[in-house]
């Protein structure tokens, strides 16, 4: 189990390397990337900054991580998430979940990126080419999508 | 009381956090956020849409309707939008 909040980047095979390191009871790692996207139109995206509430970042984190492992038969799991200015193309979070079949390691990555969105105090400002800046919005998919988690639907 | 602030309500309250005494009618999250907003006009622009805003005490989410007890930190923020 672990996560990181960093500003640099990172180096996906090296991380799955280091989660598989001396271990041959995974069969299965399921990873998630995000990327900034760049933007539509010319009032693209030059840059993004990710605002974070240290220390509460890293806990909720943490949270969002116990869960999974709670929930799903995982053998270990992985959150990274940057901060800091961002360009668009850049990685942005990383999200890998290892298991000894590949079900549980696709559905908790995808559980851990579902209660990250909804829960982790981040906050993403988009600067425009234009030289406008904006703080994104919260998405009402993002809160579905969390909610579907315990609704049931599963 | 160490009271933070992030996002666009830090922007409109003009500093990240605020270290205030606050008075003893003040038991809920909710209650505080109504008092900052009498405490100038950057706060009234800040907590202007209160409902839109959520909450952590000592660093773990809470409802507005959660009182504040002893906790040593609140902070104020918007939709959390990472990932």
């Amino acid at each position: 189990m672990a996560v990181r909040v960093q500003e640099a980047d990172f180096d996906i095979a090296a991380e799955m390397k280091l989660l598989t390191r001396g271990r041959t009871d995974i069969g299965a790692i399921a990873t998630f990337t995000g990327l900034v996207r760049g933007g539509a139109e010319g009032g693209g995206i030059a840059e993004m900054t990710l605002e974070h509430y240290p220390g509460m970042t890293e806990d909720e984190l943490a949270r969002v991580e116990a869960e999974a492992q709670r929930r799903f038969d995982v053998q270990a799991t992985l959150i990274i998430h940057r901060v800091g200015a961002l360009k668009p193309g850049d990685n942005i979070v990383l999200v890998m979940a290892a298991s000894r079949h590949r079900k549980a390691a696709f559905e908790a990555a995808e559980f851990l990126m579902d209660y990250l969105k909804t829960r982790a105090p981040f906050w993403k400002k988009e600067q425009k080419a234009d030289g406008t800046a904006e703080w994104v919005d919260a998405r009402e998919s993002d809160t579905e999508a969390e909610r579907r988690w315990s609704s049931g639907a599963r | 009381m160490k009271i933070c602030y992030f996002a666009w309500v830090r922007e409109k309250v003009g500093r990240s956090e605020d270290v205030l005494d606050v008075p003893g009618h003040v038991v809920t999250v909710g209650d505080l956020m109504q008092w900052l907003k009498t405490q100038g006009a950057e706060y009234e622009a800040a907590f202007a849409q209160a409902k839109v805003i959520r909450a952590a005490l000592d660093r773990a989410h809470v409802k507005h309707d959660a009182a504040i007890g002893s906790a040593r930190e609140v902070a104020f923020f918007p939709p959390v939008t990472g990932g």
